[in-house]
């Protein structure tokens, strides 16, 4: 009786890169877990600061910034935070990182915070940011939370360009402020008006989860 | 009978604690980033309105900064109460006009404009807007539109005998502009567009009987 003994196959990096626990916190914000088209997150800016694809990058990235160093703080005293006052001291160190990103976005450029002033306050109430302090960062270390942060902004990101696009492109016939169509373009107005920003979001969850269901079943 | 553990509550002072420790070091990150931003900050908005200043007075190379006083004097020092304004010089020191802000209520919130006012035409030849909360992609069309902003570079704001302008400044519907007084509006932007024409009507009233009583003064700065 001959024994067939299996050697165990070799993983490629890729394979064990892919399988480390740190590039599942990165990736899951990005595609499983993303806070706009799988989580629902974040529907404020997400529908009000699309209309265009600057604003769209400028915001996503500020709420990255936020949402990152919140983390960090955030993970950094999850044990000296009593839980009785815990989401008062969540929203405090929220709403100061959003008051730094103003002062760094003002001195970084006049015209920038021009276009975005009225909505970087708003990312104190964005869930998102709550959600991952509450979720992840108060239970994990620094660096998983600063992993979860970096992929949930970067997600964050994604979606936000991509409807910022779309809107830009048929509301205005631009990407990034840069011209597509000819002169003769009629521009549709829906797109940048609120309507467009619920049609474009529908559309690209639609889209999400026919992407989804066929990976799940193919 | 059986007992049920219940956890220790935390005590109020050490929620006290952390609460206000956490405020404390928040405070002292804030503060932090004021002091290393606020010189970079007042820089930049200082070169954004003399850039300003250059935009809507076309071909001045100078700025200087005038104060209308509370007697309605206009001079160099500046006083309590004293509003800024900004004269605008061509390469020979001839003036070129006045930069002078304005500000009124828009859709979303308070709009501030700077405009470039021609003391010898008597017309409104630039505008910018410095400040504006407006809804991007609508509201903020005032500060993008090509076809609206063409409608600053020859607007009439003659004065009356009394003072005041003889054709207030008034927004109309797009494409309905006949006079060189009026602004033809933005589609889609209607609060904001007309806003402006407000602002605009209320700040020429206000302002352009005074500096034509003290034109010499802004002619001949060193005086």
């Amino acid at each position: 009786m001959s024994q067939l003994v299996k050697e165990p196959k070799q993983k490629s990096f890729f394979t064990t890169l892919a399988e480390s626990p740190s590039t599942n916190e990165f990736m899951k914000g990005i595609w499983k877990d993303n806070p706009v088209f799988v989580q629902v997150l974040g529907m404020c800016p997400t529908l009000a600061v699309t209309n265009t694809a600057e604003n769209a990058l400028a915001m996503g990235f500020a709420t990255t910034f936020v949402l990152v160093m919140s983390n960090i703080l955030v993970s950094a005293l999850r044990n000296v935070i009593p839980k009785e006052v815990r989401i008062a001291s969540y929203i405090l160190i929220i709403a100061t990182f959003v008051t730094m990103t103003d002062y760094v976005i003002q001195a970084i450029s006049v015209d920038l915070h021009k276009s975005l002033g009225a909505f970087i306050s708003l990312i104190v109430v964005n869930c998102l940011i709550l959600s991952r302090a509450e979720a992840f960062a108060s239970k994990n270390t620094i660096i998983p939370s600063v992993l979860d942060g970096l992929g949930m902004g970067l997600g964050f990101v994604l979606a936000l360009f991509s409807l910022g696009a779309v809107r830009e492109l048929l509301g205005n016939g631009s990407i990034l402020g840069y011209s597509i169509f000819s002169e003769n373009f009629q521009e549709w107005i829906v797109m940048i008006l609120p309507a467009g920003g619920f049609f474009t979001l529908a559309l690209w969850l639609l889209l999400f989860n026919i992407l989804k269901e066929r990976r799940n079943h193919g | 009978m059986s007992t049920v553990a219940t956890k220790p509550k935390t005590q109020s002072s050490k929620m006290i604690q952390v609460m206000g420790g956490l405020g404390a070091l928040c405070a002292l990150l804030i503060v932090l980033t004021y002091e290393g931003t606020a010189e970079r900050i007042a820089h930049l908005k200082d070169e954004a309105l003399q850039e300003a200043v250059i935009y809507v007075l076309p071909g001045a190379k100078t700025t200087k900064e005038f104060y209308i006083d509370s007697d309605h004097h206009i001079s160099t020092e500046w006083t309590e109460n004293a509003v800024p304004i900004f004269a605008g010089y061509d390469a020979n020191n001839q003036l070129i006009g006045v930069a002078i802000e304005a500000s009124g209520r828009g859709y979303a919130d308070i709009i501030k404009v700077l405009y470039g006012y021609d003391p010898i035409k008597q017309q409104i030849i630039g505008f910018y807007v410095l400040e504006s909360k407006e809804t991007p992609g609508l509201g903020d069309k005032i500060q993008k539109d090509a076809s609206f902003l063409e409608n600053f570079t020859e607007l009439d704001v003659s004065l009356g005998s009394n003072g005041s302008t003889n054709n207030g400044v008034v927004t109309v519907k797009r494409g309905q502009k006949k006079n060189p007084w009026e602004i033809d509006g933005i589609t889609g932007a209607t609060i904001s567009s007309r806003a402006v024409g407000v602002m605009l009507n209320a700040s020429t009233n206000e302002w352009l009987a005074i500096i034509q009583a003290n034109l010499s003064v802004i002619q001949n700065p060193e005086r």
